[in-house]
């Protein structure tokens, strides 16, 4: 992540520990190894065994937990194999309410970080400290605060009653509009911060220059300013895009069992008995492949963006 | 009026700050308002109350909450430390170490647990402690939750490390210091702010912890997370409102705290 201005700081490429640097290193590796790297490759091959009925796996190899996930060979597994659309459906579910909630998080999160940007510079930490201090609370205490406001009869549905705006209670929670605000509100701190970053550099004398040359301040904003900050963006949708992708509580406690997305599909394995642990693997290594793949295709050329996070 | 601040200035980006400011604080104080509830039940509002903070202390599930409330606090003080000390090291290693082969990958093995999405990181890790015959606990919750805050513990670390010249280090040595005297008399007084930030994460990470520990966490033990996660999943009651508003305290201090840190690391 830092390696891409590891080397632009002065002080960043001494050698002064140079001689201990392996001593220094082996903790992390040894920890990281052996609990995340070895883990990963062992749900790899996971994926690639056969289940044992009550949780668990056997140890002989089989496609059946892939096979599972894209195919449907009938109710005897002896039919010719169909698409099975039921768990990419899933898939396709989380990709497209992660993508709202990012969309969402970006035209909130946008103007906000602008704004904070070109406050006065003494304020703008304490603004900085306002947008933090909701990503320091618990998530799952967040997602249940949300889940008490958007209840039937929560405080919301109240207020917008006793104003007279809505006659019923707006049926919000356990929709997919749920999920959404949901993720939205889990991750928005994460699409303002980059972005305000990204502003804070912006050298505003170029807006200036747009504006003397009768730019309107519109397409000032979407020629110059956009543009220039586009690493920020860039960053805040990844920060928001892909912890939504994976998310359980935000599906689990506001979706409710009709919006089902990834995480809630590979908890299911693996929830006492009746699970399917290679599936889940399965399930666990199309969603790593899929985060992956859009790290490296969208954060590539971006790296020098996620750098400064 | 000034042109340059007009330039600056988009009209409606104010409102949708005041909107952004609202959306995130608005369910936070709702909960907290209601957490001080005197009814039975959370929808009607019956005056001011601290009933439902005396029952998270004495009522029927206040064994339970108690012995959670232990485990989270525990591991998060000991994964805290653990992962604070080894992303140090490896801070060291990295920032100061020179240009070598194992310093990238290295690098992304550090940052690789905030890659992965953290349902994959628990199925990852169960499926490992299963494998191996790890009886699941609170020693299998701890080695995970030290295992994923390395990363967290690491960012601020490295930042810091990479704000010191250092020619302090290479005048201390100069002056005949060891590389060990010049790493404890001189890197790690100047770190410290970067330090206490980098376990403060850590610790909040691991205390917010859900589906990692719910995960490998086993049957028998519960964390503040799961405990409440479990709870809520049979309807919402006052007294995890309570909880919430004591545990959503304990990090606005602890944001508070390494906010003046950073400004008074500043102000040196």
């Amino acid at each position: 992540m830092a390696s891409g201005n590891g080397t632009t700081g002065g002080s960043s490429t001494t050698d002064v520990y140079n001689k201990a640097r392996h001593w220094l290193l082996m903790p992390s590796w040894a920890i990281l190894g052996t609990f995340v790297l070895a883990p990963v490759c062992v749900m790899l091959i996971y994926s690639f065994l056969t289940k044992e009925f009550r949780g668990g796996v056997i140890w002989d190899f089989s496609l059946a937990a892939y096979d599972q996930f894209f195919f449907d060979r009938g109710l005897f597994g002896d039919g010719d194999p169909t698409l099975q659309w039921t768990y990419i459906t899933i898939f396709w579910r989380s990709i497209w309410q992660a993508g709202l909630a990012t969309v969402l998080a970006l035209l909130i999160g946008f103007p906000t970080a602008y704004y904070i940007a070109t406050r006065p510079e003494n304020t703008r930490a304490l603004w900085v400290f306002l947008i933090t201090i909701p990503y320091w609370v618990n998530l799952l205490i967040r997602t249940v605060s949300m889940k008490f406001l958007l209840r039937d009869e929560g405080p919301l549905n109240d207020l917008l009653m006793s104003t007279g705006l809505v006659d019923d209670p707006l049926r919000i929670i356990n929709t997919n509009l749920a999920v959404q605000l949901g993720l939205f509100y889990s991750y928005l701190p994460f699409m303002v911060l980059p972005i305000y970053a990204s502003v804070e550099r912006y050298n505003f004398t170029m807006s200036e220059a747009a504006a003397d040359l009768y730019a309107s301040k519109w397409n000032t904003l979407r020629r110059i300013v956009l543009p220039a900050v586009k690493p920020g963006v860039v960053a805040g949708c990844i920060l928001v895009f892909v912890p939504s992708l994976g998310a359980f509580l935000a599906p689990d406690l506001l979706g409710g069992a009709k919006n089902f997305m990834i995480g809630s599909l590979i908890e299911e394995q693996f929830k006492g008995n009746a699970g399917n642990w290679p599936f889940g693997a399965a399930a666990s290594m199309i969603l790593l492949t899929l985060v992956m793949s859009v790290l490296l295709i969208i954060a590539r050329p971006q790296r020098s963006a996620g750098a400064k996070i | 009026m000034n042109p340059t601040t007009d330039v600056k200035t988009y009209s409606g980006f104010r409102l949708a700050t005041i909107f952004c400011m609202v959306i995130l604080y608005a369910p936070l104080i709702v909960v907290t308002i209601y957490s001080f509830n005197a009814s039975n039940s959370i929808t009607v509002w019956k005056g001011l109350s601290f009933r439902w903070y005396v029952d998270v202390f004495i009522g029927p599930e206040s064994t339970k909450f108690k012995q959670a409330a232990f485990n989270s606090f525990s591991i998060a003080f000991i994964a805290g430390t653990l992962a604070t000390c080894i992303a140090t090291a490896a801070a060291t290693a990295i920032v100061r170490g020179g240009q070598y082969r194992l310093r990238t990958p290295s690098l992304g093995l550090i940052t690789l647990p905030i890659m992965v999405p953290e349902i994959v990181l628990a199925v990852a890790t169960l499926i490992f402690f299963n494998s191996i015959g790890f009886t699941r606990g609170y020693l299998t919750i701890l080695i995970a939750h030290t295992a994923f805050c390395i990363p967290f513990a690491y960012l601020p670390i490295q930042a810091r490390m990479q704000g010191i010249e250092d020619s302090f280090e290479h005048a201390a040595m100069d002056l005949y210091a060891t590389r060990s005297q010049a790493f404890r008399r001189i890197l790690l007084p100047l770190m410290l702010p970067g330090i206490i930030s980098g376990f403060l994460l850590a610790f909040i990470v691991s205390l917010d912890d859900f589906i990692i520990t719910n995960f490998v966490k086993g049957a028998g033990i519960e964390t503040l997370p799961t405990a409440i996660f479990g709870s809520v999943k049979q309807g919402l009651k006052p007294n995890i409102m309570a909880i919430s508003t004591m545990l959503l305290c304990l990090s606005i201090v602890m944001v508070t705290i390494s906010y003046f840190i950073s400004k008074w690391d500043k102000t040196k």
